[in-house]
């Protein structure tokens, strides 16, 4: 193992490290947008996130039949099995929100722990949901998304990177969803009134916004993108368990805060980055370290950067210190 | 104080009534739920079987026989907290069990203190025994035979150089695949990359490692939930290097997941298709009348252990002037049982691990399950070490 073998497969490694990039900031914006606008901590949201790999799965399963497909064109499937995850997990973010975190908002209690603790507990609740429906349907934990040959179509690029087509369309779908989602919450009124609710939730309700049906679609958006997100996941990486959400969960929330939490094109910024730093430290880390430190220690990187940039920098990268909402 | 008393009076009392009873009960324990629970499932069929075909016996000897089995969800504390569990059943005398080493090794710290006597049908880490303890037992083979005999292949019959060895951080895995990598650089291979992960979806990083290693074949040691990905990942990437891992592969469920990169596949194992075991032809198909499936991997071995622990109790049984044996007379009689089992002669060294075993190599010709075995060796277990 040479110099020149390790910088070979650099372009390769960044490339892949772009692709777990753009998975991890779609999920962070379902984080950081209900950060923003609750103050709340979504933990559910890896389980959302989940849900719609599931979903998606799902419709491949269905409609995707190989003895007798409903739909035989695998670009037409992918986007039916995007747009029902979105709607899936939406639905399914905006029910935690209406049943667990609602209630506890409405009864007024000042203590921040309680919705934390709350969004932990839902997110096992859905954990076991899903076991127990993985379990009931098909009798199996590691659900398998199918490969299509053209998904799996291979592209070369220069220096010595390919491509899967696939790849192609990760990056277009999150790129796509990230600027329609920029134009939506800064142009249009819904995302005035969402900027609104996140200033100041009383003065907004006073301007004739109703804060419930804002924070409901704020879940319902944060959902649909952890949906996509999810079917791209199962699209890239062909298993999901019902445990598949918990560490890009935690890695995208990760991001969030890496990025500023509450902060749009901060949150995806900080998945970019986590992105790059997992897939380059679990690739080079064993050449490196003489192979003392193997490929197991890349997730304790992406927690070690929370852990410093906490010390040094608590507001993240693109964060303002808030210390007082005026 | 008086109530505690009181209460701990009348637990003693029950736990004599009950030590009197004439019921023994037999425990499988293995993963029944969660993403193991293929292989788990196996065992507990299988000695359920052995354990079905034995009542009427111990009827006659004036016990009812019952089986109990257990869910250690290839988890060690939760292993440990069903070990807990049952060495508080006095009626319990015997275990069949575990799947994982490293529930095993735990759980059978717990075993080892009443003498509670358990047999493995799976469990191929070298400490399960090497520790030993007179309550341990297994009638498979041993990790640090089975990751040489896969090097031995690899490495003279395949003629592979250049090997990259992965594990999944587990006592199995670490073991199995460390001892892979030693023997194959004994016999001049190239071990290119000794590396653990636990990731269960994302392998990038270790295929983009492959690329620049360029590794003629590449070992897993692990089980097949996350090997069969990695697999698949691989080919995917266009990683063309053959696939080789250990007993942890030799699942049906290997195929659902890698699909048709599981074609190639090889692996070793300590517990041979049915197909290769003659004698087991009738059990298998009363094993498929029952379940409504072949039996795989460990079930015939569950039969032989759940086998072996009836045949220690009868023999107790009689010594003990037919009344109801103590765990250290039925774990002592365990090391005396000299077995014609469905998997061949069961006789155990001092340590509690099977005089004679036999490894397999199987390999994956199609993406279909089971494999074909293409060699079958058989060795003693090395000598105890300190």
């Amino acid at each position: 193992m040479t110099f020149a073998d390790l910088l070979a497969i650099l372009p390769q490694t960044l490339l892949e490290g772009l692709l777990l990039g753009f998975v991890y900031a779609m999920v962070a914006l379902g984080y950081t947008m209900v950060y923003g606008v609750l103050g709340l901590i979504n933990f559910a949201h890896s389980e959302v996130f989940m849900i719609g790999a599931v979903i998606g799965l799902e419709v491949f399963r269905f409609w995707g039949n190989p003895e007798a497909p409903v739909i035989s064109n695998p670009l037409l499937l992918l986007l039916v099995a995007l747009v029902f995850a979105a709607a899936g997990s939406g639905t399914m973010a905006v029910l935690v929100e209406r049943f667990a975190y609602r209630p506890l908002r409405k009864r007024g209690s000042k203590n921040i722990l309680v919705p934390m603790i709350t969004a932990i507990g839902v997110s096992f609740l859905l954990q076991d949901l899903t076991r127990i429906y993985a379990a009931l349907r098909h009798n199996e934990f590691n659900m398998q998304y199918r490969t299509y040959d053209v998904l799996n179509t291979v592209f070369e690029l220069p220096l010595q990177t390919s491509i899967q087509f696939k790849g192609i369309i990760v990056i277009a779908v999150s790129i796509l969803m990230l600027i329609g989602l920029t134009y939506l919450v800064n142009r249009t009124k819904l995302g005035k009134a969402i900027r609104a609710v996140s200033q100041d939730m009383q003065t907004a309700a006073l301007m004739g916004i109703n804060p419930d049906t804002i924070i409901s679609r704020t879940f319902l958006i944060g959902g649909s993108l952890g949906g996509v997100a999810g079917v791209l996941f199962g699209l890239l990486y062909t298993n999901v368990t019902p445990y598949s959400g918990v560490l890009p969960g935690l890695k995208a929330f990760t991001s969030a805060v890496l990025g500023g939490i509450g902060n749009i094109p901060g949150a995806m910024v900080g998945g970019l980055i986590l992105g790059q730093l997992e897939t380059l430290s679990g690739t080079f880390l064993p050449f490196l370290t003489n192979g003392n430190f193997g490929t197991e220690y890349k997730d304790v990187f992406a927690f070690l950067t929370l852990v410093l940039l906490l010390l040094f920098r608590p507001q993240g990268i693109f964060g303002q210190n808030v210390s007082e909402k005026v | 104080m008086k109530k505690l008393a009181i209460l701990a009076l009348g637990a003693l009392a029950l736990g004599v009534a009950s030590a009197q009873s004439n019921v023994i009960k037999i425990a499988s324990v293995s993963p029944l739920s969660g993403p193991q629970s293929g292989l788990g499932t196996a065992i507990q069929q299988g000695a359920q079987m052995a354990i079905e075909d034995a009542q009427a016996r111990f009827q006659q000897l004036g016990f009812q026989l019952q089986f109990a089995p257990q869910d250690d969800q290839a988890t060690p504390d939760v292993g440990v907290a069903v070990a807990r569990r049952i060495v508080n059943d006095p009626d319990l005398l015997g275990i069949v069990g575990h799947l994982n080493s490293g529930v095993a090794i735990p759980a059978s710290e717990i075993y080892k203190d009443t003498n509670l006597v358990m047999v493995s049908p799976a469990n191929t880490n070298p400490r399960v025994t090497d520790r030993g303890y007179l309550s341990v037992n297994r009638i498979c083979g041993r990790d640090d035979v089975q990751g040489p005999v896969g090097a031995e292949y690899a490495v003279k019959v395949l003629k592979r150089t250049r090997l990259f060895v992965i594990h999944d951080k587990t006592p199995y895995g670490q073991g199995l695949a460390e001892a892979f990598a030693n023997r194959a650089k004994e016999l001049g291979a190239n071990v290119v990359a000794l590396v653990g992960t636990e990731e269960a979806s994302n392998f990038q990083p270790l295929i983009l490692q492959m690329r620049a290693q360029r590794p003629d074949l590449v070992y897993y040691g692990g089980i097949y939930d996350k090997g069969g990905v990695l697999v698949k990942q691989m080919r995917e990437r266009g990683i063309t290097a053959t696939f080789m891992g250990g007993d942890g592969l030799d699942a049906s469920d290997l195929v659902k997941i890698a699909g048709s990169a599981s074609k190639g596949v090889l692996f070793t194992t300590t517990a041979g298709p049915i197909s290769t075991l003659p004698k087991a032809a009738a059990f298998a198909q009363r094993y498929k009348a029952k379940f409504g499936k072949d039996p795989e991997a460990y079930a015939v071995y569950a039969y032989d252990a759940a086998n072996v622990i009836l045949n220690a109790l009868e023999a107790a049984i009689k010594a003990n002037g037919g009344k109801k044996p103590t765990r250290e007379q039925v774990a002592r009689a365990v090391r005396e049982v000299k077995l014609d089992g469905l998997t061949g002669r069961i006789e155990f060294d001092s340590k509690g691990d099977r005089k004679l075993s036999d490894y397999y190599i199987v390999g994956m010709k199609e993406a279909k399950y089971p494999g074909e075995v293409l060699r079958v060796i058989q060795f003693a277990p090395p000598a105890a070490r300190q």
